[in-house]
This record gives structure tokens, C-alpha cells and sequence, in this order.
């Protein structure tokens, strides 16, 4: 089945409805910030506030969370940076092109959450542990922390949650803290990268240099960015009525693109932590049959656009096994900073590094107007040169010249 | 045989018993689950209950009703299908079935259980990673061999690994054998957490060879470092 133009859904995002749907506060669950500067008149624990100038979005139910738009301390992803880095790339190429100053850190840890999702070889205490280790490392620089994985978001706010209710728990990481010569510090939100691209979509808008608005897009929420703590996210009546997360997909609208809704939006990629390493066949089998073959037939999309780690990895490299099978597959992956990357002109290679992905993106650069076939040569002489001696890294400079 | 017929007759009743209240005793167990009414939206929303016969909402109840030895078995025989995404979230009673699988799945590690131990064949090359270098994952694990249902598109990245990898801006990337550059002293706080928490005592019941050389690694970091091991 091919979607046909008329009954492609894409009117979704644009949702509004005479029946109003409000989350009324007395279903809400508590907001943790009480408890969480409770804590901090306590002497417990130190919150890190929110750097100004910050943002406030809306979250599920209709509260307020600060975001940061710079002095941030970059959290990295293990899975961008070793296997798609042009998506840590993108993100940090946004901060420089917007005038935000950050922190790339080597003083930070993984999350661990992979390992501990994937193998249950840790326990709450060390995992709680790592958090703190690395809201520490951040508070000593005085740069916020701000968070690559969606994973390592969603688990953070699994860990908050638990340090703010378990005083045993919280005393037990505070001894090992101590041991480790570091303070105590929650910070005041727990922030997503996506969530900064959200709150500084209309500055990357005004920036734009190409024109997305013959540009379709499928968009994957992460689970574990709107599923753990799911008061916790960010929501907003313009975009699917409030219905569904906006992070993401406002970024789409702000970009004139068009966003094709699906019926398996709410489905997980598949990537299943475990199950991509060593259970492989469902991991390649649910992201092609639940999530890419589905966006393929019901909304013929140019692009799937995602902010998480594990779904970039999972939704671009099972197409391939997917196209062997005769499936209909075949849209390339991205996160969503990459793509604002795109709309602000950066190079598909020294920024976005798309050679890292694996599904076919070409067809769509040349839709964005990219002459990827120079863009190639180019990065090629980048090559060469470091080949040859002439430089040991591509720097920041070099990308922009 | 009958349709609920003990598969685990030879472990006794008591050391069932004694691993459900270890589950039940986790500091996060009274977060995960409260009752369960059998609506399916959690098996609905499952990515893994579409492939396997893996069932959030029986383990939900199992653990609703303290079935004892059904628990036993799904700690054996199920909670490894779980991807562990929190789509079953949407619990209307707010319980997590993922959240009680982790715990479910904790226990039967730290407890050496033949089935967990299984599980993890295959998995160990992630732990020494993580616990050798402070990253998870690693540009130099895009090998062929090692994902090779992703396409010829993984031996093009190998063959240029160390090339690209100096092609990148961040010059924390500048690196091969883990994901971004850390500090030796960040590893080292890394390795006091796990060895204060008891995740050292976990792997060794899952794989004593890998505890045997991160010990020997950790230890001469550790000693290198000034610290008493």
C-alpha cells in the first residue's frame, strides 16, 4: 500500500478540536521542584539552579520548566558520539552558530543506563551514583547541565525521582559522593538537548538558509524522553492539540517543513537496548515492520526525524536488512539538530558527518538543495590533507570556512 | 501436566520465596507496583509482546497476586524479552511492568541465576567497555563481524575508523576506543561507585573471567591513583 496525496495524514500537528481535553492539576502526579528545594533547606542536597537567560516551556500538565539557552555543560551520549557523531556534532555546531557558550567536558562519565537497561548489571545506588558524579562534575565548572541522550534524560529523571523519595537511597550516594571529595547537587530541571533545539527553534528559523517546505517528515518521539516521569516533557496546545509531546515537531514546524503523521506514532523504534546487541532479529524486525514500512505506506516521508540516540541507530541501520527482504523501506534518519543544522546551511559532511548513517540520505539533500557530490569532494580533501599531515583534526574553523 | 505446572520443580519453594522478597524489599519496588486489573493496555503498547510470548500484564499480576513460583519462572523464562522502553507507563493503575522486570532482572543477577547468566553470553564485550574506559560505546565496535545486518555500509566506516574519527570538529571525538575523550580521574570515580555499590559482586556471579580482569585493571588504576583497594 503507497500513501496518495488526499489521504496522506499530516494534518495531525495542526490539531484543534471544540472539545477541549485539559489535564486537571488533581490527576497530576506531585511537582517535584517542592520537594526538591524541601530538600535542599535540609542541607541534603544542592540544587543547581537554571543559568539565565533560560526559556519556560510547558510540560503535560500545564506546569512550567525552565530551560537554559546557554552555559551549558554538554552530557554526551556513548552511541553519538562513538557511532553517529554528527549528531553531538550538529548539536554542538548549533550552540556556536547561536552565539550560546557551552562546555564539551572530559570530565563526564556514560550514564551507564544502556548497560543497565540492556544487562541489569548494576543497581539503583550506583546508578544513582553516576548521576550524581556527573551533576557534581557539572556544578564545579558553573556550566548547566544538559543532557545528548534520551536515554540518559529519561533514566536521570527515573533516578531524581528516586533519590527525592528514598532517604537511604540518597544517604548511601551521599557517603560514596563524599568519598569521591564531591558535593551533593540536583540540579533545578533535568533538560534534554531537544528541549533547548525546541525552546530556540524560531532563532534557528530566522537563520534558515534553505528552504525545507517541499520537505516531508516522520517524526519519532523517543520513549524514554516522553514515557519516563511523563509529566516531565514538554507539551503545548499548537502542536497536536497538546495531545502529544511538541518537542520535535514544533522544530518542524518551525522550519516550514511538513509533518506526515503515522498510525504507530506512539510505538517504540525497537532498539531494546539488549536486543539490538545480541537479540538483533527483533530489533531489525519491529523497527522495520511497526515503524519504517508503516511511515513508508501511510506517509511517504522524505525524512524521519528523532531526538535519541538509540533511535537514529535502530530506525537507520535496520533498514538495510529491511530492503534485502523486499520490505518498503528506504528514508533516511536524523536527529532533529542535525536537520536545524541542515536549515542553517551546515555541511552535510563536516558538521552533520551523515556519512556515518547508513540509509540512503542523498535524495534528500539534493530535495534541500545540496549539491552533495561537491559537499563530498570537499570533505574528501578534508581527508587528504589529514591523510597527508598537512592537519591532525578538521576543526571548528575548517567546518565553517 | 498441568496448565500451570511448576517448570522449576527441583529449586526449592523457600529459595523462591526468599528472591521474591529481595524483589519486594528493592527501595524502588512500592513505586512499580500497585494492583493490577487486567486491562492489556500495557501488552498493547508492548513492543516485545508482539514478537515474543512476553507479557507485561502477567507479570504485573504474578507479582499482584505473589504468585511465587510463576514469578520464579518469568524471572527465568521472560523478563529478558522486555526492551525495556516504558510504553506499558500508560498503566491507569501507574504501574510499571518495565520498572518491575529491572528489579526482577537485578535480582536474578546479583542471585547467579543460569538463566541471567545466558541472557548475558554475548553481552560481557559492553561491560568491559564501559567499566575499562568510561564509555558505553566505542567507534572501534563498528566492525563488520560484529553488526553484520546493518550492510556494507560498517566496513566502509571500519576501514577508515581512525581517518574520520580526526575528521570530526568536537575534539573530544578525536578518539577511537571510547565514545569521547575522559579524564583517568573520571574513570576512577567510576570504578569507586560500582565498587562501593556492589556491581562488582553482580559480575562476578554473571561472568567471573570478566570480573577477574576488570578487577586487575581497576585495581592498578586504582593503586596508581593513591587509593586503598
Amino acid at each position: 500500500m503507497t500513501a496518495t496525496a488526499g489521504i496522506i495524514p499530516y494534518d495531525a500537528v495542526n490539531t484543534s478540536s471544540s472539545r477541549k481535553f485539559e489535564r486537571m492539576a488533581e490527576y497530576a502526579p506531585e511537582d517535584f521542584h517542592k520537594h526538591l528545594f524541601e530538600l535542599e533547606a535540609e542541607g541534603e542536597w544542592i540544587v543547581q539552579r537554571v543559568p539565565e537567560p533560560y526559556v519556560e516551556v510547558m510540560t503535560k500538565y500545564g506546569r512550567k520548566k525552565k530551560i537554559p539557552l546557554e552555559l551549558s555543560w554538554h552530557h554526551k551520549s556513548c552511541g553519538q558520539c562513538g557511532h553517529i557523531p554528527g549528531y553531538s556534532t550538529a548539536i554542538f555546531w548549533l550552540n556556536r552558530k547561536l552565539n550560546f557558550k557551552y562546555l564539551d567536558p572530559t570530565d563526564q562519565t556514560s550514564c551507564t543506563a544502556w548497560n543497565y537497561y540492556a544487562s541489569a548489571t548494576s543497581n539503583a545506588a550506583a546508578q544513582a551514583g553516576v548521576a550524581m558524579r556527573n551533576f557534581a562534575a557539572a556544578y564545579e565548572t558553573g556550566y548547566y547541565p544538559i543532557i545528548h541522550c534520551g536515554t540518559s534524560y529519561g533514566h536521570y529523571k527515573e533516578t531524581r525521582e528516586e533519590l527525592l523519595h528514598h532517604a537511604e537511597l540518597r544517604h548511601q550516594v551521599r557517603d560514596i559522593m563524599r568519598k569521591l571529595g564531591k558535593a551533593m547537587v540536583m540540579p533545578e530541571e533535568i533538560v534534554h538537548y531537544s528541549e533547548w533545539v525546541h525552546v530556540v527553534r524560531d532563532r534557528i528559523a530566522a537563520n534558515q538558509t534553505r528552504d525545507f517546505s517541499q520537505i516531508s517528515v516522520a517524526v519519532h518521539p523517543a520513549c524514554h524522553y516522553y514515557k519516563l516521569v511523563q509529566e516531565d516533557a514538554i507539551y503545548d496546545p499548537d502542536i497536536y492539540g497538546g495531545q502529544r509531546t511538541a518537542t520535535v515537531s514544533a522544530l518542524i514546524v518551525a522550519l516550514g517543513a511538513q509533518v506526515r503523521d503515522y498510525s504507530t506514532w506512539f510505538d517504540c523504534c525497537g532498539f531494546g537496548f539488549r536486543h539490538i546487541l545480541v537479540q538483533r532479529d527483533f530489533t531489525r524486525s519491529f523497527a522495520t515492520l511497526r515503524k519504517i514500512q508503516v511511515m513508508k505506506d501511510e506517509a511517504d516521508p522524505d525524512v524521519v526525524i528523532t531526538h535519541d540516540t538509540g533511535c537514529v541507530t535502530t530506525l537507520d541501520k535496520s533498514q538495510f536488512v529491511g530492503k534485502a527482504h523486499g520490505f518498503n523501506v528506504g528514508v533516511p534518519v536524523m536527529s532533529d539538530a542535525q536537520f536545524a543544522a541542515l536549515a542553517m546551511g551546515a555541511h552535510p559532511y563536516r558538521v552533520c558527518q551523515l556519512h556515518w548513517h547508513s540509509t540512503d540520505y542523498r535524495p534528500l539533500l539534493e530535495k534541500m538543495g545540496i549539491d552533495h557530490e561537491r559537499a563530498w569532494a570537499e570533505f574528501q580533501d578534508d581527508l587528504k590533507r589529514l591523510k597527508n599531515g598537512e592537519k591532525e583534526y578538521l576543526t571548528w574553523e575548517d567546518v565553517d570556512a | 501436566m498441568g496448565l500451570f505446572a511448576d517448570k522449576y520443580p527441583d529449586v526449592p519453594y523457600e529459595e523462591k520465596l526468599r528472591l521474591w522478597e529481595e524483589v519486594k524489599a528493592d527501595v524502588r519496588f512500592p513505586s512499580v507496583q500497585y494492583g493490577c486489573y487486567e486491562c492489556g493496555i500495557c501488552v498493547a503498547a508492548c513492543p516485545s509482546a508482539r514478537f515474543y510470548d512476553f507479557s507485561p500484564r502477567k507479570i504485573a499480576q504474578a507479582a499482584g497476586r505473589e504468585d511465587v513460583e510463576l514469578i520464579y519462572e518469568q524471572m527465568n523464562d521472560d523478563v529478558w524479552n522486555c526492551s525495556q522502553c516504558f510504553s506499558c507507563n500508560r498503566c491507569p493503575r501507574q504501574n510499571s511492568p518495565g520498572g518491575l522486570i529491572t528489579i526482577l532482572r537485578e535480582v536474578a543477577v546479583k542471585n547467579g541465576l543460569k538463566s541471567a547468566k545466558q541472557a548475558l553470553e554475548g553481552y560481557s564485550r559492553i561491560i568491559y567497555k564501559i567499566m575499562g574506559t568510561g564509555t558505553q560505546v566505542s567507534p572501534d565496535m563498528l566492525q563488520p563481524d560484529a553488526f553484520p545486518d546493518w550492510g556494507p555500509q560498517v566496513r566502509e566506516v571500519s576501514a577508515d575508523l581512525e581517518l574520520w574519527r580526526r575528521a570530526l570538529p568536537p575534539e573530544t571525538h578525536h578518539t577511537v576506543s571510547t565514545g569521547w575523550q575522559v579524564d583517568d580521574k573520571t574513570v576512577i570515580e567510576l570504578y569507586l561507585i560500582w565498587h562501593h555499590t556492589g556491581v562488582m559482586d553482580m559480575i562476578a556471579e554473571v561472568d567471573e573471567g570478566l570480573h577477574m580482569i576488570l578487577n586487575d585493571v581497576m585495581e592498578e588504576k586504582l593503586e596508581e591513583a593513591g587509593y586503598e583497594t
